[in-house]
């Protein structure tokens, strides 16, 4: 299965797992202003809730990721993004905690997002959705949990645009927060991430089959938009070790240049790849949205100029991480969360993982992020007697 | 829980409930339960778990290893990646009651630095050194011509991590030029004999303390200027 060829919505409403609808009667108004309702949420759980209902972990996934955090993704079948992080007897142990990991507003499996219905009128949103933010996306979590009946979590976890939500779930519902991991994560977006974003997203709009972000009805996709994006972005998920390790300058399938436009070096064969099958399980206009909403995100303007306002009085447990080669979400970014949380004279915890895999280092096999994240998640369990 | 015999000059450091190393239980012994306390190079968190959960202090570390940091955080301590050279200027003034440097000092490699970074983030500091004016540090020096090579001196100077070795006249000599007051102060011999330091009697304790532990206090009047980013 894959989305091409048939309409987006019709797949996404296919899709398996839960879904609640929020909002009847009650729309959200969004930060932009605008007001949008009711909202699907489309989420995956594992692990059962005690009675207690103290044990639940809300993961935030990043950008391209969804709630297919375990098990066999229901397009590609591939493994779920964070299986190495999340199952029984894993750092976030589903036999002990009860896990949730929802799409989040604006994405394209299942949640409400630009190739929804607008359940009002009945026609594809398109580029007629309201401009999203981190800020709504944590809302619509925030309603999901009262769904579910949750009002506290032991953790939110997740890393980049995720560790940019599990920010603003402490810096708006810190209450309801026990303990918070971002994980290559940053309170505001850099000055470079938006230009690539906007590189990402000029590459979509430029694609004939883009049509003004009205493509859903006519059968046709911008998938070499989209799939330009998806390289652009994929080589700032990497790093320059990472990728010579991987590719140097190895040739693909051939033994001399081909003094030509083909894709002569593996590493043009790997991007291309990665590029065409991104666009069989994303959407591109939901790509423009969440890419804008990480655009917005700055916790630090949202809070007067100093972060450690964000965490005034804070009782939630912090474990921050990093890694030396990301270039995207560096180091840097998570100390200065870590020192305003310091000034707020917060409980946090940071490590600096050595890895040379670049931003996905929180994706991949990182002993070190696990025996930490475990570590953590244990001692804050114990704290809660679960 | 009586860490020291009394309160006589010289007393032997007893075994510590939680297998603390007997000089971090008499670093433990001169901190204030329930105090705010940050422990640099708290390596795997002994003695800041020891004072957060047996003491009730609102204890923090910062630890330069990975192995370090894994373990702090598994015991459910709060524990950031750092060092002391370069990461002390993220905390705010008076942030904490105590700052505790174990064995670290010398290690360091601008301690005049840490030591003002420290008496500025808390008033009162706690630091322990190697005495390199120990008299069989001495005695080794003497007869074999090279860097001393004792029990408590064990690494070669290629491998040592004390880049900064100096006796303990060395210390208060900087503590001088800093203006620091230094309040209790002991000498530790063979592990877990311990002497007061008292004024007058530095030069006999530097030659028959192999470690010692001294409480620093930030001067009062006047303010010295500090050197060093103020937090952002």
């Amino acid at each position: 299965m894959t989305l091409a060829g048939r309409a987006v919505h019709e797949i996404q409403e296919s899709l398996p797992g839960p879904r609640v609808v929020l909002g009847h009667g009650a729309p959200m108004t969004l930060e932009s202003g605008a007001v949008l309702g009711p909202v699907t949420v489309a989420y995956r759980t594992w692990g059962a809730l005690n009675d207690a209902r103290s044990n639940a972990i809300l993961i935030c996934h990043a950008l391209t990721g969804d709630q297919y955090a375990v098990g066999a993704h229901p397009i590609t079948g591939k493994p779920g993004w964070w299986e190495l992080m999340v199952g029984p007897g894993k750092p976030i142990d589903t036999d002990r905690f009860h896990v949730i990991c929802p799409n989040c507003l604006g994405g394209c499996m299942g949640t409400t997002g630009p190739a929804a219905a607008d359940p009002e009128t009945g026609d594809l949103y398109g580029m007629s959705f309201p401009v999203i933010t981190i800020r709504d996306m944590v809302e619509v979590q925030a309603r999901l949990l009262d769904q579910l009946g949750i009002e506290k979590v032991m953790c939110v976890i997740g890393g980049s645009m995720g560790g940019m939500q599990v920010l603003e779930w402490v810096a708006r519902h810190g209450d309801r927060v026990v303990s918070a991991v971002p994980i290559a994560g940053a309170a505001r977006h850099s000055a470079q991430n938006i230009a690539f974003h906007e590189v990402s997203r000029q590459a979509i709009m430029a694609d004939p089959d883009w049509r003004g972000g009205f493509y859903y009805r006519e059968g046709k996709r911008p998938e070499s938009g989209l799939s330009v994006a998806r390289m652009a972005a994929h080589i700032t998920y990497l790093s320059e070790p990472a990728l010579w390790r991987k590719f140097g300058r190895s040739l693909q399938d051939r033994y001399a240049k081909s003094f030509g436009f083909g894709a002569d070096f593996q590493v043009e064969s790997y991007l291309r790849h990665q590029g065409a099958s991104f666009v069989e399980r994303f959407d591109a206009n939901a790509y423009l949205y969440i890419t804008r909403a990480m655009d917005y995100f700055d916790l630090v303007a949202e809070f007067d100029g100093d972060l450690a306002n964000a965490w005034k009085d804070t009782g939630t447990r912090f474990l921050l991480v990093s890694f030396t080669s990301d270039w995207l979400f560096p180091t840097s970014e998570s100390k200065e969360v870590v020192r305003s949380l310091n000034r707020a004279g917060a409980n946090v915890s940071f490590v600096e993982i050595e890895s040379d895999k670049g931003h996905d280092a929180f994706l991949l096999d990182e002993p070190d992020l696990f025996a930490t994240t475990g570590g953590f998640l244990d001692s804050v369990a114990r704290e809660l007697e679960i | 829980m009586s860490l020291l015999s009394g309160a006589q000059d010289r007393f032997i450091l007893g075994d510590n409930a939680f297998g603390l190393r007997p000089d971090l239980s008499l670093v433990a012994s001169m901190i204030e339960p329930e105090s705010r306390l940050l422990d640099v190079g708290c390596g795997d968190g002994a003695l800041l778990e020891f004072l957060v959960k047996a003491r009730g202090c609102d204890g923090r570390g910062m630890e330069l290893s990975q192995a370090g940091v894994n373990a702090c955080v598994a015991r459910g301590l709060p524990v950031v990646q750092g060092d002391a050279d370069r990461h002390l200027v993220d905390y705010p003034d008076d942030t904490f009651d105590y700052v505790v440097l174990s064995h670290t000092l010398q290690a360091v490699y601008n301690p005049r630095a840490v030591l003002r970074e420290m008496l500025r983030i808390a008033d009162t500091a706690i630091v322990s050194i190697l005495n390199y004016g120990h008299w069989k540090a001495r005695w080794s020096v003497m007869t074999r011509g090279r860097m001393p090579h004792t029990r408590a001196l064990s690494q070669p100077w290629f491998e040592t991590a004390n880049i900064r070795p100096c006796t303990l006249r060395d210390f208060l000599d900087l503590a001088r030029i800093e203006r620091l007051d230094v309040g209790r102060a002991y000498g530790i011999a063979k592990e877990r004999e311990v002497t007061t330091i008292k004024r007058g009697f530095e030069g006999q304790s530097n030659l028959f303390a192999e470690q010692a532990v001294l409480k620093l206090l930030r001067p009062e009047e006047p303010k010295k200027k500090r050197r060093g980013r103020r937090s952002r």
